[in-house]
């Protein structure tokens, strides 16, 4: 079994967001990246588990960016991933990331196909699902759990208030959700196998585009806390009902 | 030329809320296009029907006959596709909840179109371009994003337009008994719940009362509960408490989590990181209550208690039961 894990890259979590001054751009001046959490915890470490269970030959990871992505991707390598794969291409959206990697599985084939439920940049969880429509493979969303036997891949599908156990034949599209595994630090001799592993920079296929980001805005922040005494409760259910006219 | 919505139906045959939703906002869609909604529902009950007709549905399919592959996204997006064929529509429009999502992305690749996911308003429509409001990284920052593909799928956040019934919306019924044969591939073995009895969903729900490590361990949470129970809340939690399997992983709200919405969350004991923040500034109001003056979420916070949670939340809840009892 071949796995392929999709990785993204996203600014880091605790990254202060801004943008141009007109507002139609994300500005990377002094953000610190990384590997969307959801792809790296969840999906890869899953797939690094699942070959050192033996029941993988080879993990390869994709990524569509520009070559400034690349120390992203040497992390990912660092971590056990064996080659890699960048399409060369700035994304505008999932729906151009999906048609990019449909036509990479057309000429190289995996069973495999993991991604992580969504980016923490965009939120929108669809690059896996489109994806799985573009060519045709069944799709398990959300999945906390995933174990491969028998051809086969028995995951955890969460849903509201619970999860399915299901199961699906290979090949599969699976988008990972927290719970898959535990997030992995890449030690000293991953990270020095990492620089000679090969990193495969294919140009772009042709796509099609559907959307646009026009402008940014960042959330308006609150007005100033209004504090209440612990000993006046009642004032702060008062507040809630005639002010803020939430209950 | 029609929207189309396809509306999960809930166990019960009524429609969730997240769904209600969808089918106005295709309203407001329909109303620029002048095109008509449709809703696809899938074993709704009279009063399903009637909710998806007083939110605006101009005609409704309800598909009454058990179909096995209902549980398959990938299967689920193929029955929606021949009826999108059927009823000429170019707009398709679904719940950004967890089978929304699913099925509107394989939608996406299947129609090999655009998508927008997650939005929470209509800004304008001008020809085929289409111009929504999201939000992006995690609620930090919203963005507009417009979409001019010929066809469209379009995903609604929970909780970002109010349902309005209008009892006077006349919508042609169609009950119909669906015969394609679609090939069923991820076949769901059992279902476990996680939660218990008649727990709201967190995503949808508009009142969320939530705990983080104040509460000093499990056995604690009945306060959180309590409060919850007294305001008809769903109950979340910060990300240290799902990980110490103090309460499970679904009830996690922040970046990794749930990003929620609610009219009012209430953060009990949460100090406020900014991965946190990120899953609820979305919030209407934000109650925080917290022993740390100096705890960053006062800042991002719209009402403020310093105190220790084991006396003040037991009084706010005597407070709510109390006001809940004047309201009647």
């Amino acid at each position: 079994m071949k796995i392929l894990v999709a990785i993204s890259q996203v600014p880091d979590t605790t990254a202060k967001i801004s943008f141009s001054e007109d507002g139609t751009k994300f500005n990377p001046t002094n953000v610190q990246f990384i590997i969307n959490p959801y792809d790296e915890w969840y999906a890869l470490v899953r797939a690094l588990e699942l070959k050192e269970a033996g029941l993988a030959e080879k993990v390869s990871v994709i990524h569509v960016g520009l070559q400034d992505t690349e120390p992203t991707i040497r992390k990912a390598l660092a971590l056990g991933t064996d080659d890699s794969y960048r399409i060369d291409l700035d994304p505008t959206d999932a729906f151009v990331v999906a048609q990019q990697i449909a036509q990479f599985l057309k000429q190289n084939p995996y069973d495999l196909i993991l991604f992580g439920k969504e980016t923490i940049s965009y939120n929108g969880g669809v690059a896996a699902g489109i994806l799985a429509g573009l060519i045709d493979y069944p799709f398990i969303s959300n999945a906390s759990k995933l174990e491969i036997k028998d051809n086969k891949a028995i995951a955890n599908q969460d849903i509201e208030g619970g999860y399915e156990v299901v199961e699906c034949a290979l090949p599969v599209v699976i988008s990972a959700n927290k719970g898959m595994a535990e997030q992995r630090i890449p030690n000293m001799k991953g990270i020095m196998a990492a620089r000679t592993k090969p990193l495969n920079v294919i140009p772009p296929y042709s796509y099609q585009t559907a959307t646009q980001y026009e402008k940014f805005e960042l959330a308006p922040g609150r007005s100033a806390c209004k504090f209440i005494d612990p000993n006046n409760v009642e004032e702060l259910v008062q507040l809630l009902h005639t002010e803020a006219k939430v209950i | 030329m029609s929207v189309l919505v396809f509306a999960d139906a809930s166990k019960n045959g009524t429609l969730k809320k997240s769904s209600l939703e969808s089918i106005v906002f295709a309203k407001q869609i329909a109303s620029k296009t002048n095109s008509n909604v449709v809703v696809l529902l899938y074993k709704a009950n009279d009063e399903g029907k009637q909710n998806a007709q007083q939110a605006g549905a101009n005609k409704i399919i309800n598909i009454t006959n058990d179909l096995n592959y209902i549980t398959d996204y990938s299967a689920v997006a193929k029955l929606i596709k021949k009826y999108a064929e059927s009823e000429n529509t170019n707009d398709i429009v679904l719940p950004f909840d967890i089978h929304g999502k699913a099925i509107g992305a394989y939608l996406s690749g299947l129609l090999n179109c655009g998508i927008v996911a997650g939005v929470t308003s209509l800004l304008e429509i001008n020809g085929n371009t289409y111009k929504f409001k999201k939000n992006v990284f995690s609620g930090k920052a919203y963005a507009t994003l417009s979409i001019n593909s010929d066809k469209k799928i379009i995903t609604l956040l929970p909780n970002s337009i109010p349902v309005q019934f209008d009892a006077t919306n006349t919508a042609q019924i169609n009950d119909v008994t669906e015969s394609a044969d679609i090939p069923l591939r991820v076949i769901v073995k059992s279902v476990e719940k996680t939660t218990t009895g008649d727990n709201i969903p967190l995503p949808e729900a508009e009142l969320v009362v939530s705990g983080g490590r104040g509460l000093k361990g499990p056995e604690n949470w009945h306060i959180i509960e309590d409060l919850a129970k007294a305001l008809g809340a769903a109950t979340a939690c910060s990300r240290p408490v799902a990980d110490s399997h103090w309460r499970p992983h679904h009830e996690h709200v922040g970046q990794t989590g749930l990003a929620i919405r609610p009219n009012l969350y209430i953060a009990i004991g949460i100090s406020g990181a900014i991965q946190h923040l990120a899953g609820v500034s979305g919030s209407k109001t934000i109650v925080v209550i917290n022993t740390d003056k100096d705890a960053p979420f006062f800042k991002s916070a719209d009402y403020g208690i310093v105190g220790d949670a084991f006396e003040v939340v037991p009084k706010l809840t005597e407070a709510i039961k109390k006001f809940k009892a004047s309201q009647h």
